[in-house]
């Protein structure tokens, strides 16, 4: 069972950042909003990870995201704080009788749930990432235009792919 | 002890999320040109405040030797116009083109920032491009020869990459023989009182104690006294001397700067970049 989670995380993992830097990477509307689909992989991390195990997951996966965007340090620590922001908002909504449930997905803990989870992590990650980006607060209304458009997109996104493989996941 | 363990357990998330995102911002602060600067321009705001308040106090403590020091120049100012003043003038005919004759002129700056102990030393001076200052212009220092160029200018400040500087190259040539060479610093020493020559050719005869001035290529105008020879004989394997010098000026006690504006850098650049890149 362990050895499976293990094999299911680390293909997701292949398979999303691959999808990230091949295809997404390359997207964007107007440079306003642009997806990044690849945090559903920290997004859907089981329940029972340790903190620092997931820290480091979460920094591991921010560098490599780095190394191929040219922005070292800039995804890392925008995926730190979504690791953070997981961490308290599991803390605070999902009781300890819950924790049976394998991870966190849309399947497993429903529609409403999943939903409000995927938006606090995806402003958290955005907003850390575009204000490093940006690193300065004259431009504040077009920085937080661009973390607003691009978390719709990455919400829509990781919602599109949450609902395909809903059925396989479902008890 | 134990109490504190306990709470540093307990919200380790807390603690962990600091730890980490600390080393992402310091990774990315550290890695990226463009943060950097930002990062580097703001705080030098701060810096440079700081140190403007501290000087203050220590260009009183140091007003005797800057005395004596404009004394001097003044006086030898006062000679130099003495001796314009005493031409006869009836027997001049030709009109000089006196306005484009002036290629250079020199703005005062004072120091309010100088390190001699590092790899790569910056000055910063309290003249920014509110007084017209440009990255890349000359700096030199009073009548005691080159000090370094300026590198990113602020409105009101600007940081000079000094000759005790890995970066900075400074052409010059001997002063008796004309042989031209580049002046750099810090591959082998860090002594602020010496700098080296390097490609100097092979078949100049180079004495000791001979003079080493600015040979006018570059930023920096001709003939601006740079240092004394004290060492020829340095082995390097190739066909180029490389020879030691005793720098003139003394960072260690710089406080006022010139910074030189030359009228026709910008001329001289588009021109130059006409060119064909033969590379």
């Amino acid at each position: 069972m362990n050895s499976r989670i293990i094999l299911v995380n680390v293909v997701r993992w292949f398979l999303l950042l691959s999808v990230q830097v091949l295809l997404l990477r390359n997207m964007s509307f107007y440079n306003l909003a642009t997806p990044f689909t690849y945090i559903l992989f920290l997004l859907l991390l089981p329940f029972g990870i340790p903190n620092l195990l997931l820290y480091l997951i979460a920094f591991g996966t921010g560098i490599t995201l780095d190394a191929f965007y040219d922005t070292l340090g800039v995804h890392t620590a925008a995926c730190v704080t979504l690791a953070f922001v997981r961490i308290l908002f599991i803390s605070v909504s999902v009781s300890r009788d819950n924790f049976d449930e394998p991870e966190p997905s849309l399947g497993h803990m429903g529609f409403r749930w999943f939903a409000l989870y995927a938006v606090l992590c995806t402003f958290s990650h955005h907003l850390v990432l575009f204000f490093l980006e940006a690193f300065k607060l004259t431009e504040l209304s077009y920085t937080l235009l661009r973390c607003l458009l691009s978390a719709i997109f990455t919400l829509f996104t990781i919602l599109l792919v949450e609902l395909i493989f809903f059925n396989r996941k479902m008890r | 002890m134990r109490n504190l363990w306990i709470f540093i357990n307990r919200y380790n998330a807390f603690f962990l999320f600091i730890i980490f995102f600390t080393i992402g911002v310091v990774l990315t602060v550290k890695n990226n040109a463009y943060q950097r600067s930002v990062t580097f321009n703001s705080t030098n705001e701060v810096v440079g405040l700081a140190y403007e308040n501290l000087n203050i106090f220590k260009r009183y403590v140091n007003l005797g030797t800057v005395n004596d020091s404009l004394a001097k120049e003044n006086a030898k100012l006062n000679t130099q116009l003495l001796a314009i003043q005493n031409v006869d003038t009836a027997k001049l005919v030709t009109v000089k083109d006196t306005v484009n004759a002036v290629q250079f002129t020199y703005l005062a700056a004072r120091v309010i920032k100088n390190s001699i102990t590092l790899r790569n030393n910056v000055i910063t001076i309290n003249k920014g491009t509110a007084d017209g200052i440009q990255s890349g212009m000359a700096v030199i220092s009073a009548g005691k020869g080159v000090v370094g160029l300026i590198r990113d200018v602020s409105p009101h400040l600007a940081t000079i990459e000094s000759l005790l500087n890995k970066n900075t190259k400074i052409s010059v040539s001997i002063k008796s023989t004309k042989a031209l060479g580049s002046l750099v610093w810090g591959e082998r020493n860090s002594d602020y009182s010496k700098a080296y020559i390097k490609d100097i050719p092979n078949h100049f005869k180079v004495k000791l104690g001979d003079t080493i001035v600015t040979s006018g290529f570059g930023s920096f105008p001709p003939g601006i006294p740079v240092g004394r020879i004290s060492n020829r004989g340095i082995a390097t394997g190739d066909n180029f001397l490389t020879i030691e010098i005793n720098l003139f000026n003394d960072f260690s006690t710089l406080q006022y700067v010139y910074v030189i504006k030359d009228k026709f850098a910008q001329e001289q650049k588009e021109l130059e970049s006409k060119l064909p890149n033969e590379q």
